[in-house]
């Protein structure tokens, strides 16, 4: 939205210093069934953070708090210094772009659209321009006089969206907007909707179960595990740091390698390499694009090497995927560039850089809450 | 995919039925709506419009349609009174005891009409359980007797009786109504009441459509209630069908009034139906 009669927002993607949103050891019991524990984050002015989770995570319970539909049982949610989650969601400067989209069905397009705008007594010509200027900038302006229903659910999406930004909120809550769309569409989606985001600046939350879509579109990921956030971080951060065995195999595929580390080396197996960790068990996350086929000469003395027989090969077009097994027994993936590897029972020779074994908290993966593996 | 024979056999008897006891009464009554009585109280089939001519000049005809008509409008809108917000209410706010409430609602259809308007003949009279309350606790010293023997005691009753017609139509539409709406409706700023005028009600049209009609048509057509509560104030139209029907023996002007009866309800439901339709947006 052009924010002509609007203080300028920040557009910039640094987080401001003062956090816009900031959710505070926030709980949500129903019944029995502990849906959210001690949620506490802080998300800065302008910024797309996206909350991943599998289903059955919370992600979509947190969002509805954040709205107002749902009361949390315990914690506090302050937006610019404001206490926000005592408010009824009528009185919250955040507006929500649903998963079904939830337009009006017996209103026009152009209705559904102007609805926050007519229920906050705007002058009828403010409403008219910027009803027209939200629907231009999602490109849905021959639209304007059809009904819901008489539009394909990709251009529902775009009217669920122009109707919640025309109402310039603080925080744009979106649940999982584009999962009703097919594959290309949805691609195409994921783009728009960041450009869109960075051009009105207004703070995005986002929650998905997509991975991917997550990496593509956030500042910041906050994953979710049965109802605990998991590790917070940007993207790039997540996948290449990843703080727990969760982490590392919902984000990406991975191995995790439980070695023994004693004297300064981590041996798992028949593979060691050096580490600075203390003595001890440890789950080691290696990638598998981490792994390739060995070279001449080692590039470093951090190179681990090791021999494996190819058990299986998955063409994915830039790439393949391998399953082998090292002379210890133990199964890892890999990917490499695609190529015709020759098809004998010969052992062959991988590497891999010991910087790229990431040591991980061990936390389990599905939805089955395991608290006793947590420090 | 399916034989002939197997058609016939599945697409006729419903048809028959419908012929036999529908299409032929209907068209009966019809010519018997042109027919006349001869002095000797005798059929006389021979063609002419004095039954019409009679509803129209005759002010008792037309007066009692209007005053049925008058009684059946009030019952519409006290069992929509009764029946919206208790809809409303079922569907929005009644959480885990919903179906108990339904329940509830429709058990009184399995009880006999009859039984029904008896009861509040019981409960309205001279003698009857309210006016001995009243003289109990010394609010009169002798019975109301506008209470029973009259419009009033009519529309009660009716009102009583077609309050779970009115409730199932609106409580079916308030049920088709997605909850995100009202969630949407919260969300971009409006309060319970503003989401109430502008999408909950709007969207529950088709059902209030259905529920006044249902209300409107039953009570219009009913001779029971005003047969026990109206008394001669109290008189409706279909209780002058019945007398014409039987000890009047003047069944051509019956028959004449009974179709004039028909073509308003089913000008009504025309009607009304086109207006759901304009209304539903599924």
């Amino acid at each position: 939205m052009a924010t002509t009669s609007e203080p300028a927002v920040a557009t910039s993607r640094q987080p401001s210093s003062a956090p816009l949103l900031s959710i505070r050891s926030v709980a949500k019991h129903f019944g029995k069934n502990i849906v959210l524990r001690d949620i506490s984050l802080e998300i800065a002015e302008g910024e797309f953070l996206t909350i991943l989770g599998e289903s059955g995570s919370g992600k979509t319970t947190l969002l509805r708090i954040l709205a107002g539909f749902e009361q949390s049982t315990s914690g506090e949610v302050w937006m610019s210094g404001e206490r926000l989650d005592t408010e009824p969601p009528y009185r919250r400067r955040v507006n929500t772009v649903f998963q079904s989209y939830a337009l009006f069905p017996h209103m026009t397009v152009e209705q559904n659209v102007g609805y926050g705008l007519a229920i906050a007594r705007r002058p009828a010509a403010e409403i008219q321009s910027r009803v027209a200027e939200a629907l231009e900038k999602v490109k849905m302006s021959a639209y304007a006089k059809s009904k819901p229903s008489k539009i394909s659910g990709g251009q529902q999406q775009r009217i669920a969206l122009a109707r919640a930004l025309v109402n310039r909120p603080r925080l744009l809550l979106l649940d999982e907007p584009l999962s009703a769309l097919d594959a290309n569409l949805r691609r195409q989606m994921q783009v728009e909707l960041k450009a869109l985001q960075r051009e009105v600046g207004i703070t995005f939350i986002f929650v998905t179960h997509d991975q991917e879509e997550a990496m593509v579109m956030s500042d910041r990921i906050a994953l979710l595990r049965s109802g605990e956030l998991e590790q917070v971080a940007s993207p790039r951060e997540i996948y290449n740091r990843p703080a727990t065995s969760y982490t590392a195999q919902f984000i990406g595929h991975t191995n995790l390698l439980r070695a023994d580390v004693s004297h300064g080396t981590a041996k798992s197996g028949a593979l060691q390499w050096p580490t600075s960790l203390p003595d001890g068990a440890t789950l080691f996350s290696l990638r598998p694009e981490c792994i390739r086929p060995a070279t001449a000469v080692p590039t470093s003395n951090a190179t681990v090497r090791f021999r494996a027989k190819l058990r299986d090969q998955a063409f994915h077009g830039a790439t393949d995927l391998l399953r082998v097994e090292s002379d210890g027994g133990l199964i890892l993936t890999i990917r490499t560039a695609s190529r015709d590897l020759p098809n004998s029972q010969a052992p062959l020779e991988f590497e891999f850089d010991a910087a790229d074994a990431i040591p991980v908290r061990a936390t389990s993966l599905g939805s089955n809450p395991d608290f006793e593996d947590r420090p | 995919m399916f034989s002939r024979a197997y058609r016939t056999a599945i697409t006729v008897p419903p048809l028959a039925w419908v012929a036999v006891f529908l299409l032929v009464p209907y068209l009966l009554m019809f010519c018997y709506s042109f027919w006349s009585v001869s002095e000797s109280q005798a059929i006389v089939h021979f063609w002419n419009l004095d039954n019409y001519h009679e509803l129209l000049t005759k002010p008792v005809y037309w007066e009692t349609l209007l005053r049925s008509m008058w009684i059946a409008a009030r019952v519409m809108f006290f069992s929509m009174l009764l029946g919206y917000p208790l809809a409303y209410f079922l569907s929005f706010h009644a959480g885990g005891r919903k179906d108990l409430y339904y329940q509830l609602v429709i058990i009184p259809l399995w009880v006999s009409y009859l039984v029904r308007a008896y009861a509040w003949k019981t409960i309205l009279g001279t003698d009857g359980v309210l006016n001995t309350l009243l003289q109990y606790v010394h609010l009169t010293k002798h019975p109301l007797d506008f209470l029973l023997y009259s419009p009033f005691a009519v529309v009660l009753t009716l009102t009583h009786i077609y309050t779970p017609f009115t409730f199932l139509p609106i409580y079916a539409s308030l049920e088709h109504i997605p909850r995100n709406l009202v969630e949407a409706s919260h969300d971009l700023g409006a309060t319970p009441a503003q989401t109430f005028w502008r999408v909950i009600f709007p969207l529950s049209i088709p059902g209030v459509l259905a529920g006044a009609t249902f209300a409107f048509v039953l009570s219009l057509g009913d001779f029971l209630a005003p047969l026990l509560l109206g008394g001669p104030s109290g008189i409706m139209i279909s209780n002058i069908v019945v007398s014409l029907f039987g000890a009047a023996y003047n069944w051509p002007l019956g028959a004449a009034i009974s179709l004039c009866m028909l073509a308003l309800v089913l000008g009504l439901i025309f009607f009304s139906e086109r207006l759901e339709k304009k209304w539903s947006f599924s």
